[in-house]
């Protein structure tokens, strides 16, 4: 089967910076495929590529069997595009953002009205549709970016960090909206700067200054990592940090929200040895145990091991 | 070009303009403004000229001659004053612009040949008002001298058919009897609201989306560059016709200018000159990202032009060669004229072919650059 979306060796230079650098991946019908990386990778240089909204300098894109970088307008029937940015018309209520799209897109006036209401329905935003869209709060504004990139149907989605600055709730019932277009055989791209969300996806791209240093999918990604993850919990994980990096057996130590993940060589001889030291240096902790990798420590392991 | 999209991108910019006060201001109040302001402000009309008198003679054709300019709605003789010492000082002091002095003289000269002449001072200092005292006051002088002369051949019993020998200046003033200056600048005042709101709101247009981020993804979808130019400048296209109708209607019916042309003529090229003023502004919008920006770039390019070269104020031949040559280049030159004959004279858009080509030709290069200036990239 032709992938739905072939790229090889995509670049695109600003001035000096190498935005995107040589890059190449395949995502096939039905994927829900995430780049990931941090801010400045090229998550946002790719996804508007993939668009048709910027040139690219140099390589191949295919996507929904239209070659973009020939000609970019052909293929913006078959997609929709959220950028990292709210897109929409603030000064424009719902209903009203949602017919532009839909009259933009050519969809009918009666399928518009069928779809625009399940998808309100389906987003628990029936009751805000006359509300202007600048009147949102952040998270339904994202809803609604993305109930006007499916009133027409795409075949692929192209999603730049659709959840940065959402509420956790607002977030599931967005991923659960995905979930059930990748059902329908929607493609997905999203960049995301959650972790969490980057391992519900079926495949991932890390990005790191324009090019790819990984690509596969989270189980397999994680089975790469060299040695194991370790987990400790504490108020004072900046001291924490001072005290076990450099540690032995210890290769990287990360901060992660109020604790610490630490990559070592073999957990089960390292843990009651890392125990032993935050005690005798009188750091407060609550845990300290072996854990699963996370995306996050592969990607700070292999930054870093470069 | 595809109706669904067009229509809809015009639904939305006309929604986006209702919404916005800041358009709406410049939509509805600003050519009301700009008539009265300038329909009140920049009157070059002469009237009531305060006018001293040294009447040397004091005789009654001298007062004869004096109760004509009294009459006249161009003079206001305040006072009368017995040297020339007084009349300096009355001019110097601004007390009077105009003064007539009449020779000791004067009646004997009148009588014996029919001729006698009469002093007018006039204060050069306003080369404006000067020029008109100057020829309102020859008028005036004029008509009473005609009487005069009238009288005169009647008394020596000449027949007055026979009178080929003298030759009575008789100044006619064509399309604008009353001398009304009003009914001159008005004319071109539509220009110059059309010039403003257009190129304001306009250049606006495409800044705004930039600004506010909805371009990245306007240009994700389908539509093509001329629908979203045209689609955006149709409102636009509306409320300067609807301005046009506003100001036809105040110039009128407010400020009592004739109109003796057709309506159809007036909405006619006042689409042609809109469709050069919409191109404009929106060529700066997509040139400059910025709304600030742009408005005040769009000023520039069409307003200046159009207050300064279009002749509506400053009449285009009085102008030093160069710059006159620079009012050709001038697309709203064409306008204002057209304008002025159109509600002055009356005349039809047939006998202002050449006029109305260059403004058609200018619309037509305007509106196909126009519709090649907007990319669909960000780069
Ligand atoms: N329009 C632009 N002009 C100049 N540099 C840009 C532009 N867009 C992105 N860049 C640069 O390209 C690199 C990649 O940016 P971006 O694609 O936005 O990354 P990400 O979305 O992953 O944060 C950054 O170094 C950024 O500064
Ligand atoms: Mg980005």
């Amino acid at each position: 089967m032709e992938p739905e979306i072939a790229v090889e060796g995509l670049s695109k230079r600003f001035g000096p910076v190498s935005a995107v650098d040589c890059l190449s991946f395949a995502v096939n019908r039905g994927e829900i495929f995430g780049l990931v990386g941090p801010d400045g990778a090229g998550k946002t240089t790719t996804m508007r590529m993939l668009a048709g909204v910027m040139s690219c300098d140099g390589g191949r894109m295919k996507v929904a069997g239209h070659d973009v970088a020939a000609n970019a307008e052909a293929v913006k029937g078959s997609i929709s595009y959220m950028p990292q940015r709210f897109g929409l018309y603030e000064d424009l209520t719902v209903d009203e953002n949602i017919r532009f799209y839909a009259d933009l897109f050519g969809v009918a006036r009666t399928e518009r009205r069928e779809r625009g209401a399940m998808l309100l329905k389906a987003a628990g935003m029936t009751e805000f549709r006359d509300r202007l869209a600048g009147k949102l709060s952040g998270g339904m504004k994202q809803k609604l970016g993305l109930i006007c990139a499916l009133i027409h149907r795409p075949r692929v989605l192209l999603l730049d960090e659709p959840t940065t600055g959402v509420d956790p709730v607002s977030r599931r019932e967005f991923w659960q909206v995905l979930y059930s277009l990748l059902a329908q055989g929607v493609t997905i791209i999203i960049s995301t700067a959650y972790l969490d969300e980057a391992e519900r996806c079926s495949r991932l791209a890390l990005l790191h200054k324009g090019r790819l240093l990984l690509c596969d999918t989270p189980e397999n990604l994680k089975k790469r990592m060299p040695g194991a993850t370790v987990v400790v919990s504490s108020p004072q994980a900046r001291d924490l940090r001072e005290l076990l990096a450099g540690a032995e057996g210890v290769s990287t130590v990360i901060l992660v929200g109020a604790g610490l993940h630490l990559v070592v060589d073999d957990a089960d001889r390292r843990v009651p040895e890392l125990k032993a030291r935050i005690q005798s240096a009188g750091i407060a902790f609550d845990e300290i145990t072996a854990s699963e990798p996370a995306i996050e420590d592969l990607f700070v392991a292999y930054v870093q091991g470069r | 070009m595809s109706p669904r999209r067009l229509i809809a991108m015009s639904r939305k910019e006309f929604i986006q303009i209702v919404r916005d006060p800041r358009s709406l201001l410049i939509a509805l109040l600003m050519p009301v403004m700009q008539m009265v302001l300038l329909g009140y402000g920049v009157s070059l009309d002469a009237k009531n000229i305060p006018v001293y008198v040294y009447d040397q003679e004091g005789s009654q054709d001298s007062q004869a001659l004096l109760k004509r300019f009294q009459a006249s709605p161009y003079f206001d003789v305040r006072k009368t004053v017995n040297s020339y010492r007084d009349l300096r000082y009355a001019i110097d002091s601004d007390r009077c612009k105009l003064a007539i002095v009449i020779p000791f003289d004067f009646s004997r000269k009148l009588r014996d040949t029919g001729f006698a002449p009469v002093q007018v001072i006039v204060d050069g200092t306003d080369d404006n008002t000067a020029n008109l005292s100057k020829g309102y006051a020859r008028a005036v002088i004029a008509r009473f001298s005609a009487d005069v002369q009238h009288n005169w051949l009647q008394r020596q019993g000449m027949p007055i058919a026979a009178s080929n020998g003298n030759i009575s200046v008789d100044t006619r003033i064509w399309f604008n009897e009353d001398l009304e200056s009003r009914n001159f600048i008005i004319p071109g005042i539509v220009a110059l609201v059309m010039a403003l709101v257009g190129a304001l709101l306009t250049s606006l247009t495409i800044a705004r989306e930039w600004e506010r981020g909805t371009m990245e993804q306007l240009l994700s979808t389908p539509i093509t560059p001329s629908e979203v130019m045209l689609g955006k400048l149709i409102p636009y296209f509306m409320v300067g016709m609807a301005d046009a109708a506003l100001c036809l209607m105040m110039s009128v019916w407010w400020f009592g200018v004739p109109f003796r042309g057709t309506l159809a003529s007036f909405f006619t090229t006042t689409a042609l000159f809109l469709i050069v003023i919409l191109g404009i502004g929106f060529m700066i919008s997509v040139a400059i990202r910025n709304q600030l920006g742009a408005s005040m770039i769009a000023l520039l390019v069409t307003l200046m032009p159009t207050s300064l070269l279009s002749g509506y104020a400053f009449p285009i031949d009085q102008m030093p060669a160069a710059v006159r040559a620079i009012t050709y280049l001038v697309y709203s030159r064409y306008y204002v004229t057209i304008l002025k004959a159109i509600y002055l004279k009356g005349v039809g858009v047939k006998a202002l072919g050449a006029e109305m080509t260059a403004l058609a030709v200018y619309a037509a290069v305007i509106g196909l650059l126009a519709t090649r200036a907007f990319r669909k990239t960000l780069d």
